[in-house]
């Protein structure tokens, strides 16, 4: 793997593979002494350019955990605000010797400009691009899913019953997940649908239609209107053993100040249908969990009673969040790029160590 | 540690074009016993050990000889429970530890699991297959110290091959085996590689194969097809 832009181009082994590497990577968070000397003389940049407090924090905590040096950018502050370029930017942390750099951007796209304009050798992280992607947010969703609906945890109710053993290697496949909320204004809701399919699960999509995309139809998953048809199980799919609720991104929405613009009539009425409250939770199965990818508008898309009950797995996904940058971090960056680059010419698709020869490296 | 004759003595029988057999099924229980008491001896007794296999093959390599550990102690004279020789052992992944990351693709992680006891105060006897230059065993004394303060650190290996990079010695060897760096050497567990014989006719026993390196085997057979 070279860089990691979008979930799109991320092959089920792949994914796979970095959820394996998660795991083993918050094995190590459980103990007293959490850092690893695995990343010792990298560098990474956090540029941010979109104000974000829980991804960028992840992301510098992930990569100290792993001993890497962190250099924290953001646009305020910096010479963006006098005018500075991506480019130019970009040149800078060159010069700097970056060897990886988390890039969030308001426009869809600048990761990829970063990672293939050839103004830089590290590698690029997409940490949320406009509305276009935001993969270690849908990886992340993914662990948490692959743990909670595997084994066991597909049984036991609600949070309570995690299984790590049967999560190993696990994918997602005939799991349904339902999407919830501002999908139009959501990369999160974009790189978790075409990384759910990739692992196998169903996905519907719940939104009122103002807040869908145009070619919505093209995605690989369903779409509804009706939250509570999709949540008692009269879409498609049958009963979701998910529910991911999406933040309204009125910052996004022309217009806003007290209403959602135009795209719904009042905060109220987006409530009353398409909000997760009490009632709804009790439509769910009893082994559902519920999903944000935070922050929430509690008492719009969610109200307190589910956000805080006991389904609600929202703050493990944060926790959940370190380990699996600390994964995509390790493999993007603890190997060697000329090797991988003539074995493997794939992402991530490099070679374990061989298993019946284990000879010069003992 | 008197371990065996320092040059293998291939016989006929052994020879085959995939290498030499220079430890066999039987010669790897007998060594595996040997260094189960040794390491009674050394330790005065099997109490406060904990076993820990570096994966892949030191993983089924340390819970043999746990097995054999529990065998040699037996049920204790005070009435105390018995050695359970699953609870002192565990594995170690070192490849988050390793210095050679950036010279090798990508590695896969391995799981590191320790005993419920614990590695505190413990007599840790480290468990790997073949010792070669000593670094793997570098990053598992650095990976040891994260996880706690044992009060002490032994090496078993099953096979020394020599060639060390680094201060590093060895406590308990199966059998001491000198090599040319070209050489490859395989060990082969039925528990890691399955019952059934290798693609390139190693035996469908546990075995430690030594054998010429790959390039020097190829040129050879490009020789004979010229000829």
């Amino acid at each position: 793997m070279r860089h990691l832009l979008s979930t799109q181009e991320l092959t089920r082994p792949d994914a796979v593979r970095i959820l394996d590497t998660a795991a083993q990577m918050a094995a190590t968070q459980s103990r007293e002494i959490k850092k690893l000397p695995t990343l010792r003389g990298r560098t990474v940049v956090n540029l941010f350019y979109e104000d974000s407090t829980r991804t960028r924090i992840s992301f510098e905590t992930a990569a100290k955990r792993l001993s890497a040096d962190v250099i924290n950018f953001s646009a305020k502050g910096s010479s963006v605000s006098k005018g500075e370029s991506l480019k130019d930017t970009a040149l800078t942390l060159r010069a700097m010797g970056a060897d990886a750099v988390v890039v969030r951007h308001p426009a869809s796209g600048a990761p990829h400009l970063l990672a293939h304009a050839g103004w830089l050798d590290a590698a690029v992280v997409n940490a949320g691009d406009g509305t276009h992607q935001h993969p270690t947010q849908a990886l992340l969703d993914a662990y948490t899913l692959r743990r909670h609906l595997s084994g066991t945890g597909l049984t036991s109710p609600g949070a309570s019953g995690p299984d790590d053993v049967a999560a190993r290697g696990a994918a997602l496949d005939g799991r349904h997940v339902a999407i919830v909320g501002d999908v139009l204004h959501s990369r999160v809701a974009r790189s978790n649908v075409h990384l759910l399919h990739t692992l196998g699960a169903h996905v519907t999509l719940v939104a009122p239609p103002t807040l869908l995309p145009v070619g919505v139809e093209s995605w690989p998953c369903a779409v509804s209107y009706d939250l509570d048809a999709t949540l008692a199980g009269h879409g498609p799919h049958a009963d979701p053993d998910a529910v991911m609720m999406l933040r309204v991104q009125r910052e996004r929405m022309s217009g806003s100040g007290t209403g959602g613009g135009a795209f719904f009539p009042n905060p109220l009425e987006y409530t009353r249908k398409y909000g997760l409250d009490g009632r709804r939770l009790g439509l769910l199965p009893e082994h559902a969990v519920v999903m944000h990818p935070g922050p929430m508008n509690r008492g719009l898309e969610i109200s307190a009673q589910a956000a805080d009950s006991p389904r609600a797995v929202i703050v493990e996904q944060v926790a959940n969040g370190v380990a699996v940058r600390m994964a995509v971090l390790y493999l993007l960056l603890a190997g060697s790029d000329a090797a991988e680059g003539a074995d493997a010419p794939g992402v991530l698709a490099s070679p374990s160590v061989p298993t019946v020869e284990r000879v010069a490296t003992s | 540690m008197s371990s065996g004759a320092a040059v293998p003595t291939p016989s006929p029988a052994s020879s085959t074009p995939a290498g030499t057999v220079v430890l066999t099924d039987a010669d790897i229980s007998r060594a595996l016993t040997r260094i189960a008491h040794e390491i009674v001896e050394r330790n005065k007794g099997a109490h406060d050990l904990v076993l820990l296999g570096i994966p892949t093959r030191g993983v089924p390599l340390a819970a043999r000889l746990a097995e054999r550990l529990a065998a040699i102690e037996g049920p204790p004279a005070d009435g105390a429970a018995p050695l359970d020789p699953h609870a002192v052992v565990g594995e170690l992944d070192v490849t988050m530890y390793r210095d050679d990351l950036h010279r090798h693709p990508t590695r896969t992680i391995g799981a590191t699991r320790l005993p419920a006891s614990g590695i505190d105060g413990k007599v840790v006897v480290l468990v790997d297959d073949v010792l070669y230059s000593g670094r793997t065993i570098r990053a598992a004394l650095d990976a040891i110290s994260d996880l706690g303060r044992p009060r002490a650190v032994q090496l078993a290996a099953l096979v020394d091959r020599g060639h060390r990079e680094l201060p590093i010695r060895p406590d308990y060897v199966g059998k001491n085996l000198p090599t040319s760096t070209s050489e490859r050497v395989s060990v082969r567990l039925v528990e890691v590689d399955g019952a059934r014989p290798g693609p390139d006719g190693t035996p469908a026993t546990d075995s430690v194969v030594i054998r010429p390196a790959p390039r020097a085997q190829d040129a050879t057979a490009e020789g004979e097809a010229r000829a």
